[in-house]
């Protein structure tokens, strides 16, 4: 049995042992990372354990979804 | 002729330089700092705006007028930290996404716990035995319930009272970070760590059980 097929519970309650930023380093790289998602950028390689951090950290992951859908808006308005 | 610049980390932040040029008033002095100062509000309250009401079904009994000061009180907190961390700015994104990043984590912050403001949060470890709703069902095989009996030593035996604290909390019991930090008298950082740590020797309890695969 892989992580790839744990009850999502067990998946947040264990995490991955992957390499993370914590909520302070994902904070003072969060606007360049999702200005370089919404350029296409490779934003997880250029700013290495972030995705990582957001998997595990539901707070920082919706702050990162809300400045990219404000971004997103303002480029239509 | 220097070289072209090929790092799309920088080449594409080039976007309309004029437009930016406004927050470099804010380190000035008098009526041209003032005005930047307003500008920058007026951005920072559209943003803890936005996050405030694209939160609001969280808040059903919470009027929009009370929203909206919800919104007013996270702008005017999110500009004192702009202001104050006005140096950490070093261009790597627009000035403009900077800023918005701090009313929006004022304003998310602030609706987490404004929903949370009523609701008691459980803090007694034995709650963890909440696990039982990720049992396996009768179609699960064998290997389910020996990993998940794996993690429920684990948290049981391996974890301090405080990983085992903020890893149910936030975990089981759904408490956002914000409103655990708030009720504990610490921060999100701090808390995520303690987090971080509980889950890493979670993995390891589990790793030793003969799951050496989980969490990898």
């Amino acid at each position: 049995m892989t992580g790839r097929d744990l009850d999502p519970t067990l998946l947040r309650l264990l995490g991955s042992d992957e390499p993370e930023l914590d909520c302070d380093e994902c904070f003072a790289q969060l606007a360049r990372h999702v200005e370089l998602e919404l350029r296409g950028a490779p934003a997880d390689e250029l700013v290495p354990g972030l995705r990582a951090h957001l998997v595990g950290c539901p707070a920082c992951a919706e702050e990162h979804d809300s400045l990219r859908a404000l971004l997103e808006l303002d480029s239509v308005s | 002729m220097p070289a072209p610049d090929t790092n799309p980390d920088v080449s594409a932040l080039a976007v309309a330089p004029a437009l930016e040029e406004w927050h470099l008033d804010l380190h000035a002095k008098g009526t041209r700092r003032d005005e930047a100062v307003a500008r920058l509000h007026g951005l920072l309250l559209r943003a803890a705006r936005y996050e405030v009401f694209r939160r609001r079904n969280s808040l059903p009994q919470v009027s929009t007028a009370e929203l909206d000061d919800l919104a007013q009180q996270a702008a005017d907190d999110a500009a004192v930290s702009v202001l104050r961390r006005l140096g950490d700015f070093r261009g790597e994104s627009s000035f403009r996404t900077w800023a918005y990043k701090f009313a929006l984590l004022d304003a998310s912050v602030k609706v987490r716990r404004r929903t949370w403001r009523d609701r008691e949060v459980t803090l007694e470890p034995e709650h963890w035995e909440s696990l039982a709703h990720a049992a396996p069902g009768p179609d699960d095989d064998a290997e389910s319930g020996a990993l998940l009996e794996a993690v429920r030593d684990g948290i049981r035996s391996a974890l301090t009272p405080r990983q085992r604290q903020v890893l149910v909390a936030t975990v089981l019991e759904g408490v956002p970070i914000d409103v655990l930090a708030e009720r504990l008298g610490s921060n999100r950082n701090a808390l995520y760590k303690v987090l971080h740590d509980a889950r890493r020797r979670l993995r390891e309890h589990v790793a030793a059980a003969g799951f050496p695969e989980v969490g990898q």
